[in-house]
């Protein structure tokens, strides 16, 4: 809940500074047109110099000779402030916020709003110490605050300020700076300047275009110079690598100032930092290169708005580099991949096998396995000691074993044992399941673990369970009729069964939205649906009724998942908000935010102390249920990530996404940080993955929406036939 | 290059004169150029917004096909709204209209009449949601071929074997990715399984008896069509076995088998055909069949099979599968080429002859003169082994049996031995006087026919007589089947074989009869097959004889040259079968190798002619011994 608030305080604390910026906005236009001439503007944008009082005062000096025409001296004062700008990097951000201290209800608001928002989201950024950048996010500047300031910064740089009424009005004269006409040439300048750098720094340099590119288009729709944006856009759309595609056609669809109010794009541009990874050799190349031409118009985007991560090391190939890019904000920091994950099973419980149980299966070979067993036993036990990697058991409280869940892991444990090996030359038998008359309606699909029940969700908001084994699907008895049973006889969980109501299938009504999402709990009493209408519902298996209506995404919710120890469920949806849920409390114990987009598909680790969150803006979070913090941002998808699957024994993650690709992840072990050509952290194998292909299968004309392996390792999947 | 690539995205917006309409719509008129463009503006963008969520909505919704639904759910995020009204999954309600240089599009609102909508039958309602699984797992079929004999067959059985299963497997197959299952095995009862152990023994083991009631079994019961691929795979896999063992009464068992099944009227052996007709067509063209072929037999083996070949052509053939007409490449291809022995040479012309006059006219009389040529090269050539020559005889002796029928039907009469010898070559003159012979022999049983009023009238009954037996020899020899397909069935059996006691005193089975009418004459009509078995005392016995039928019955008589005429035959073994007609009719007296029994050969059919008036009388179905 806290989060969307937030957003609608966030909200409101723009809208207020915007109103201001479109007051002020068409004064600026006037004092543009007045002063045509102003071509040299770009040198002049070096202003930010020295303390903040010094600098406002320099550039007060600056305005005054301008309006003179005294331009010598202006071009003697610019080399002297440029050199001291270069030796003080004083982030215009401090100076900007400075300035929007007279504000003080917006700087209040901002500031608690972001307290808020950093707590939930990402650690602050740090700059790494030797990083010659001082880092606007390494301020304790609120995010928030700092977010919906940023055009406002770039305005202080680029246009002077214009934005700011309180801020003096030698500020405010600099609105020329940024000419809409000169856009178009810097953008050139690094152009042609990236293109004649040694081949070993141009695709670290490239990065750069991108980000750039769209805060200069952001910039010039923020002030009104709409035909120069387009014309920008159409000149330099074509540069941009081909994964962007999709947010090109929004940003083409924002041609006017108005349109960026409470554009999902935009806020995610503006909110969050361009994160790039440059080498340093490279990134000196262009820090000198700015400064010689004092482009500062580019230098500042570049400190606004973009995070460059320095390493120290080789600079990276294009290869490289592309198989990490692609996310809407760049690459995840270096910063945000280093905590630990203890991606380690918990230990099995120790669950004595029945005695009974044991001999009806030790009769096959007379006595024999009756010594094996117990050593097998221990030896199942030495597999189950503390795994290194793992979490503490106790490190999240889980729910305890019932005795049929005991029941079902004896089970689980006697199928294990008759797993067929797969692999290349022993590939899995598939069954399909076909859902027929489905009329396109078909959503989402889940099986059970032991596959005995399969559900389906559908757009006209009902949710269906099918029995696959000949055990049909029966109601518990009303509590009238169970008030007669004898409590005390042994078959009473199966009197307490109304036989009148076996069926092959059941339908549940209760939702008014499409299902997107759909999960069974790991004993199979219980079934989640998350829906269009904003709601996750969870359903009893035993009466066939909706239990709880959990609300709390006031969106579509795209995805949901229990636990794979039950009782925790987490959720995400279109507010790019994860929430995690228990089971019996109807607010959510933990929300994770941090994406930019919405959150497509969610994912409990396998030992059920992380969630893993696949979203459109094309990268992955792991985040620890514990602390709420998010410990992995995987990059390098180029589409919405749409699902997500853990290997059996928690090392390995693997996500496929709309660019028709499946990376494998193997993120989770502390990540050779320095060492960025084994860095990727997924591995990539562009060349050979035809041959990774083991086998490909047809349907006839069946979509397939879901597959599952069984205990025994045979494949199941399901679709709605299609014709 | 790039922007090439790419649309101009951002200059698409509505045209201002869509404002205009929507402004006089709802009662605005005179909207300024300006408005209207700045509206079109944020309109477009709007629109474009919602476009662009209701794609999330159909991603979601697994579907490539946005859907009216899609656009409320997006303008529900924006908490606009919906439109109602536009639940319509399929198409865009909006009509086009133009006129007075105005174009628009309208939604189609039409006048309905209640009364209709309340008369009308209500349609079907649409069928529930419903989950399916295969029945069974999908499976791949072997391709492995069994026999190199045919790759061409093996290609096609799989095929159409094949066609079950689902196109993965096909996909994968062709991809050379997809490792072959183990073929699935469909389960037999304890019964079944019982059953067929039973039978397959009883086929190929030693008591004759059994091994006719096994026979008779396969060909009559119901029901069999389970074991089928059991007995397809046992034929073939028996005939890999025993040919390479040179098995000869284990592969004259297994065609036996082939017979029976082809018999039994319940059984379908179209999709088993990619086994079976390997299996014969080795028994037929294999190069060597058994342990002596100076002195066994394998002859009759090579005939049976090949009128098992065409009756299974004549019974599957299609156009699809071509069967008939490939066999017949195959026949061909191996016959042309030099260097086939003669046992192929036999097998391929035996083969082909069996597929009926059309080919024998079409393909082997054309041949006859290089065929005698060769022949002739080794008859009287001057050193050559006695297996080519055995060989060459028996290729010489088929050639003439089968060639002089046909030339018989269509030559013109006057048969002129220099006439012959011109056109046939080193064969023409033995050629000209077996045709005189066969046409003598059509007119003597055209007479005997007449005489013997009693079952066999209307149409002509042939009478074949058919003696084999080389040579008084060999004790040793393995008793041998004398099966004819189409025609009849000579069973004989050694009596001095310790291991075979001979058969009891009579037998008659009654296997098929058509019509029941009480009128001999109509039973008998073509479709009655009389077959004598006789057991001889002496140690040369059997074999078969073949002719190609006709509407009439054959009766064929196996006598040993010997005791033939001598009236005590003990004849003990009549089977009846159900005779498939053919189309031409052919009289053959006897095989020309055998010189003694040209002699007996009218008498033979003369008596048998009047044992016929003995068995004659016994209407449809039973008959008495001779």
């Amino acid at each position: 809940m806290a989060a969307v608030q937030d957003g609608q305080l966030n909200l409101e604390v723009e809208k207020d500074i915007k109103t201001e910026i479109t007051n002020d906005g068409s004064g600026n236009i006037n004092a543009n047109s007045s002063s045509p001439g102003s071509t040299s503007s770009g040198g002049k944008s070096k202003s930010p110099a020295g303390s903040g009082e010094d600098q406002q005062t320099l550039l007060a000096v600056l305005q005054f000779l301008k309006r003179n025409k005294l331009t010598e001296s202006v071009d003697i004062l610019r080399r002297e402030a440029g050199l001291s700008a270069d030796a003080d990097d004083s982030p215009v951000s401090e100076s900007a916020g400075a300035g929007s201290g007279g504000v003080p209800s917006v700087g209040a608001d901002g500031g608690d709003a972001n307290s808020l928002l950093s707590r939930v989201s990402i650690a602050t950024p740090v700059a790494p110490p030797d990083c010659g950048l001082d880092s606007h996010g390494g301020l304790a500047t609120p995010i928030y605050f700092h977010s919906s300031n940023n055009c406002a910064c770039t305005v202080v740089a680029a246009s002077g300020g214009e934005d700011q009424p309180d801020v003096n009005v030698v500020l405010s004269a600099y609105s020329q700076q940024g000419d809409p006409v000169l856009y178009p040439l810097y953008y050139n300048g690094l152009k042609k300047f990236i293109e004649s750098v040694l081949d070993c720094h141009r695709a670290e340099l490239s990065q750069v275009f991108y980000p750039l590119f769209v805060h200069m288009y952001l910039e010039l729709v923020y002030n009104n110079h709409e035909n120069e944006a387009k014309q920008f856009f159409e000149k330099f759309s074509g540069d941009q690598e081909c994964y962007y595609e999709e947010d090109l056609r929004i940003l083409s669809s924002m041609s006017k100032k108005e349109h960026m109010k409470g554009n999902e794009t935009m806020l995610d541009f503006r909110t969050s930092k361009f994160v790039l990874r440059i080498s340093r050799d490279s990134y000196q190349l262009l820090k000198r290169h700015l400064q010689e031409r004092q482009n500062n118009q580019i230098w500042n985007i570049i400190q606004e708005h973009l995070y460059i991560d320095i390493f120290d090391g080789m600079p990276r190939s294009k290869s490289q580099i592309d198989a990490m890019s692609g996310s809407l904000a760049g690459e995840g920091k270096r910063d945000a991949n280093k905590a630990k994950v203890f991606y380690g099973l918990l230990k099995e419980p120790e669950i004595e096998v029945p005695l009974d149980d044991e001999d009806e299966e030790a009769e096959n070979e007379e006595g024999k396995p009756k010594k094996k067993k117990p050593k097998k036993d221990s030896m199942g036990s030495k597999s189950k000691k503390q795994d290194p990697n793992a979490p503490q058991q106790t490190r999240i409280p889980l729910p305890e074993l019932k005795d049929s869940d005991k029941l079902d892991k004896i089970m689980n444990m006697k199928e294990a044992t008759k797993k067929i090996r797969l692999g290349p030359d022993n590939l899995p038998s598939i069954c399909f399941y076909s859902f027929l008359n489905a009329y396109q309606g078909l959503t989402a699909v889940d099986f059970t673990d032991d596959s005995s029940l399969i559900a389906g969700g559908f757009a006209d908001s009902t949710v269906r369970v099918w029995s696959v084994t000949p055990k049909k699907l029966r109601r518990v008895k009303s509590a009238a009729d169970l008030s007669n049973i004898d409590k005390e006889s042994d078959d009473v969980l199966e009197r307490i069964m109304d036989e009148k109501t076996a069926s092959e299938s059941k339908i549940l009504y209760g939702h008014s939205g499409p299902v997107y999402g759909i999960s069974f709990s790991p004993d199979r009493n219980y079934l989640l649906s998350s829906s269009e209408d904003g709601t996750v519902r969870l359903w009893s298996l035993q009466t066939f009724t909706c239990l709880v209506g959990y609300k709390g995404h006031n969106y579509p919710v795209w995805d949901t998942q229990f636990s794979p120890y039950g009782y925790y469920f987490i959720s995400g949806g279109h507010d790019r908000v994860a929430r995690l849920w228990a089971t019996d409390h109807y607010q959510p114990l933990r929300m994770f935010a941090g994406h930019l987009a919405d959150i497509t598909c969610t994912l409990f680790h396998p030992n059920s102390n992380y969630v893993a969150t696949g979203s459109a803006d094309r990268t992955i979070r792991l985040w620890d249920v514990l602390t709420g913090n998010c410990v992995r941002i995987l990059t390098g998808h180029k589409g919405p990530i749409h699902s997500l699957a853990f290997s059996p024994n928690g090392k390995f993650m693997a996500s496929g996404a709309t660019d028709g690709r499946v990376l494998l992840w193997d993120a989770f072990d502390d990540v050779e940080l320095d060492d960025f050509t084994a860095a990727t952290g997924h591995i990539h194998l562009p060349e050979n993955s035809q041959e990774l292909l083991l086998g490909t299968y047809m349907t006839k004309s069946t979509p397939v929406i879901h597959l599952h392996f069984t205990r025994r390792n045979l494949l199941l999947a399901a679709g709605a036939y299609n014709p | 290059m790039a922007e090439e690539r790419r649309p101009k995205q951002c200059t698409v917006v509505l045209p201002t004169e869509s404002m205009k309409a929507m402004a006089e719509s709802i009662g605005v008129g005179q909207l300024q150029e300006e408005s209207c463009a700045a509206l079109s503006e944020e309109v477009s963008y709007r629109i474009k917004e919602i476009a662009q969520d209701a794609l999330k909505f159909m991603h979601h919704g697994k579907r490539r096909k946005l859907t009216t639904s899609d656009i409320d759910h997006a303008l529900k995020l924006k908490n606009v709204e919906p439109l109602y009204g536009f639940q319509s999954q399929e198409f865009i309600p909006f009509r086009f209209a133009s006129g007075g240089g105005r174009e628009l599009h309208f939604y189609e609102e039409k006048e309905v009449d209640l009364s209709d909508i309340i008369n009308t039958p209500l349609p079907r309602v649409p069928l529930d949601v419903s989950l399916k699984a295969p029945k069974e797992q999908q499976k791949a079929e072997s391709t492995e071929p069994l026999k190199v004999v045919k790759p061409g067959q093996e290609e096609e059985g799989s095929i159409q074997k094949g066609q079950g299963a689902i196109s993965a497997e096909a996909k994968g197959k062709k991809e050379g990715l997809m490792r072959m299952k183990p073929r699935s095995t469909h389960e037999l009862s304890v019964e079944q399984q019982l059953y067929y152990k039973e039978i397959t023994e009883a086929c190929v083991g030693s008591c004759e008896a059994k091994r006719a009631e096994a026979l008779q079994s396969i060909a009559t019961d119901p029901g069999l069509y389970q074991m089928l691929p059991r007995f397809s795979t046992f034929i073939s896999e028996g005939v890999r076995v025993n040919v390479v063992q040179n098995n000869l009464a284990l592969l004259i068992y297994l065609m036996r088998m082939v017979k029976a099944l082809m018999d039994n009227p319940t059984l379908y052996l179209e999709k088993y055909l990619h086994e079976l007709i390997p299996a014969v067509v080795t028994c037929i063209v294999s190069k060597q069949l058994c342990l002596r072929p100076d002195v066994d037999n394998h002859w009759a083996l090579r005939d049976f099979a090949a009128r098992l070949m065409a009756q299974s052509c004549k019974t599957f053939s299609t156009t699809t599968n071509n069967i008939q007409s490939r066999i017949t490449k195959t026949f061909t291809k191996s016959w042309l080429d030099e260097k086939t022995q003669w046992t192929t040479r036999y097998g391929c012309i035996a083969g082909l002859s069996e597929l009926g006059p059309d080919v024998i006219k079409t393909l082997i009389l054309p041949r006859l003169t290089v065929e005698g040529a060769r022949i002739k090269a080794v008859s009287e050539g001057p050193v050559v082994s006695n297996i080519d020559k055995i060989g060459a005889d028996h290729v010489q002796s088929l050639l003439l049996k089968h060639c002089a029928s046909v030339i018989a039907k269509t030559r013109p009469l006057p048969d002129n031995m220099e006439q012959y010898r011109a056109d046939y070559g080193y064969l023409g003159p033995t050629l000209c006087s077996h045709v005189v012979k066969a046409r003598a022999q059509a007119a003597l049983q055209a007479q005997q026919v007449n005489r013997t009023t009693l079952t066999i009238t209307q149409p002509r009954p042939t009478l074949t007589v058919s003696q084999s037996g080389i040579g008084g020899s060999g004790g040793s020899r393995s008793p041998s089947i004398i099966k004819v397909p189409s025609s009849l069935t000579l069973m004989s059996t050694r009596p001095g074989t310790p291991t075979q006691p001979s058969p009891p005193a009579t037998k008659y089975i009654v296997m098929a009869t058509s019509a029941g009418a009480s009128s001999t004459q109509q039973v008998l009509d073509g479709s009655l097959v009389i077959t004598l078995s006789s057991s001889s005392g002496s140690s040369v016995t059997s074999t078969v004889a073949s002719a190609t039928s006709t509407l009439q019955p054959l009766v064929k008589l196996e006598s040993r040259a010997a005791s033939g005429l001598g009236g005590s035959r003990p004849l003990q073994k009549y089977i009846v079968v159900s005779l498939p007609t053919s189309a031409s009719s052919s009289l053959e007296s006897k095989s020309g190798m055998l010189p003694p029994s040209s002699s007996s050969t009218s008498p033979i059919s003369l008596e048998a002619g009047m044992k016929m008036d003995h068995t004659g009388c016994v209407p449809n179905g039973t008959l008495l011994p001779i």
